[in-house]
């Protein structure tokens, strides 16, 4: 199993750490995984993206220019990464703020409404868990389990009391994913 | 016991350092490489171990603090990014002079000028030919991994030490920023003063008391002598080339065409490997872990029995030059390259392949 996922949006949605959450929980279940953030002048133009590859394999290239699953958060990061997802492969977007959506037939197309219900919920701050939930229902390549213990490596000991909320946040995903168009 | 942690190429070195026992670290920060003296600061490294972590006033003043430490007989090490590199070259020229161990790590990103802050290879000639003034060679290592990142700390103290010359420590923005999976060593003490009188003799470590005193320096206005200070450098640097050139090799057994690439480079040819053996082209990778001494007889040797060479480098071409060296001319050798911080996707790496070396 190789998983190769970009997940790409604003900054401050928490794109990066998000995708540090399913890298420790994939070192946690004894996978091989790499995590590439953007760190160059489109991170100073306010968006962000991380390669994240989960594998039991040896990982070659941490950089990657086509992609298992695309999690999109944004209308540039939808321009520049539908294309990149393989023949056969998963976009998953969240509708909010998109002018045009996701026109690939050779594709699986998932949407998750997570900034509608994290605002519903007044819970901004855990709108990356609910996508993350989301990813996870669909590729279920990180158990639980071994999520949680991702959870208490990557978040200082001082914010280990949100893990609770966060853990509901992932479940909350899973429950809101829809399926747009199934290749 | 195995420690296993996610980390940062940048941090993974830092953390090593303090673990391989390191006295002290001066820098000045620039991208992609801040994330070192970041996590050493916020390790309250003084508190830790002892050792001294300290942003200087400039990069010319730290890699003169780390000459200073070096003296002394400490483990010193900077680290910085290609223009900051070309700042440090009189200083590491002076530390080479001197025959000085340190350890030197350069991030490399974009250039020429201040460039570029994506990934690059491009000061390959800055880094094995020499960089400052004067005949000298640096031990040049080049980790293609989050665990060579952290690997090379200590490794680069032990050559440094063992050769009594400024080891660097060749990464890339990639190397430096991606995220992975290491296993870090248990930390070593940092050497008393007692040991440090005993393990380098020659240091500049206080008062003599009776020994002759000693006297560090790369001056010498006698010219004899200063050749053959030249002629003694030149022996070392034949005796680092006998015994501690390194490279990996992979998927060569069977190849008829052989990429060579070091550390982001290699990483994306490795998924070019893949890819092409999908197609049923067969193709291998050679990777020199050590810059300099340059894997010439590896080379030569695959040279006898593939038909064409690939050399893939984040740069116009560079590192090519010492594989044509290797080959003499025998096969084939054909350059491909991305410049300024772009890097090519495997796919292209393959095109190249079928394009310039079986095609051509």
């Amino acid at each position: 199993m190789t998983e190769e996922i970009i997940i790409a949006g604003f900054g401050g949605q928490g794109v990066l750490s998000m995708g540090k959450i399913l890298a420790y929980g994939g070192v946690m279940q004894d996978k091989e995984v790499s995590w590439m953030p953007s760190y160059g002048p489109e991170m100073r133009g306010g968006t962000a993206n991380v390669t994240v590859i989960i594998s039991d394999e040896r990982i070659n290239s941490p950089i990657l220019t086509q992609f298992d699953t695309a999690i999109i958060l944004n209308q540039q990061s939808l321009d520049k990464f539908e294309k990149a997802v393989k023949v056969g492969g998963t976009l998953i977007y969240d509708p909010n703020g998109l002018t045009r959506l996701p026109e690939r037939k050779d594709i699986n197309i998932y949407a998750i409404d997570a900034t509608e219900k994290a605002s519903e919920l007044g819970l901004a701050k855990i709108f990356n868990m609910i996508v993350l939930g989301g990813f996870l229902k669909i590729k279920p390549i990180v158990s639980d389990e071994f999520l949680r213990k991702g959870l208490e490596k990557s978040l200082p000991a001082r914010h280990h009391n949100l893990i609770p909320e966060n853990e509901k946040a992932i479940q909350l995903g899973k429950t809101l994913i829809k399926e747009i168009h199934k290749n | 016991m195995k420690e296993l942690r996610l980390m940062k190429g940048n941090e993974a070195f830092a953390e090593a350092a303090i673990r391989a026992g390191a006295d002290g670290y001066f820098g000045y920060p620039i991208t992609p490489q801040s994330e070192v003296m970041e996590y050493l600061m916020a390790q309250k490294t003084e508190e830790r171990t002892g050792m001294v972590t300290l942003q200087a006033e400039s990069e010319i003043a730290a890699i003169n603090m780390v000459y200073g430490g070096a003296c002394c007989g400490k483990r010193v090490l900077t680290s910085s990014s290609s223009p900051g590199i070309s700042l440090k070259q009189e200083g590491i020229s002076y530390i080479a002079g001197a025959e000085l161990p340190c350890v030197i790590l350069n991030c490399v990103r974009g250039g020429p000028g201040l460039g570029t802050i994506q990934p690059s290879q491009s000061d390959y000639f800055q880094s094995t030919k020499g960089g400052g003034h004067g005949d000298y060679r640096l031990i040049v290592l080049a980790p293609a991994s989050v665990q060579e990142m952290a690997d090379f700390a200590s490794l680069g103290f032990d050559l440094a030490f063992k050769y009594r010359n400024p080891v660097l420590i060749l990464a890339d923005g990639a190397i430096g920023q991606v995220m992975e999976k290491v296993e870090l060593q248990p930390q070593q003490p940092r050497l008393t003063m007692d040991e440090i009188k005993k393990n380098t003799p020659w240091a500049t470590v206080g008062r003599a008391n009776g020994r002759e005193r000693n006297f560090v320096t790369s001056l010498d206005l006698d010219s004899l002598r200063m050749e053959k200070h030249n002629h003694d450098l030149q022996a070392k640097y034949r005796q680092i080339e006998e015994n501690e050139m390194r490279y990996e090799a992979l998927q060569c057994d069977d190849a008829d065409y052989i990429f060579v690439a070091y550390g982001t480079s290699s990483r994306l040819c490795q998924k070019a490997i893949q890819l092409a053996r999908e197609e049923g082209i067969k193709v291998g990778l050679l990777r020199p872990i050590t810059l300099f001494p340059f894997p010439k007889k590896p080379l030569e040797d695959l040279s006898k029995r593939v038909k064409g060479m690939l050399v893939v480098e984040l740069s116009m071409g560079q590192m090519i030059e010492d594989v044509r060296l290797s080959v003499h001319d025998k096969i084939k050798v054909e350059h491909f390259g991305r410049a300024g911080g772009m890097i090519p996707s495997p796919h292209d790496i393959v095109d190249a392949l079928k394009k310039q070396i079986i095609g051509g």
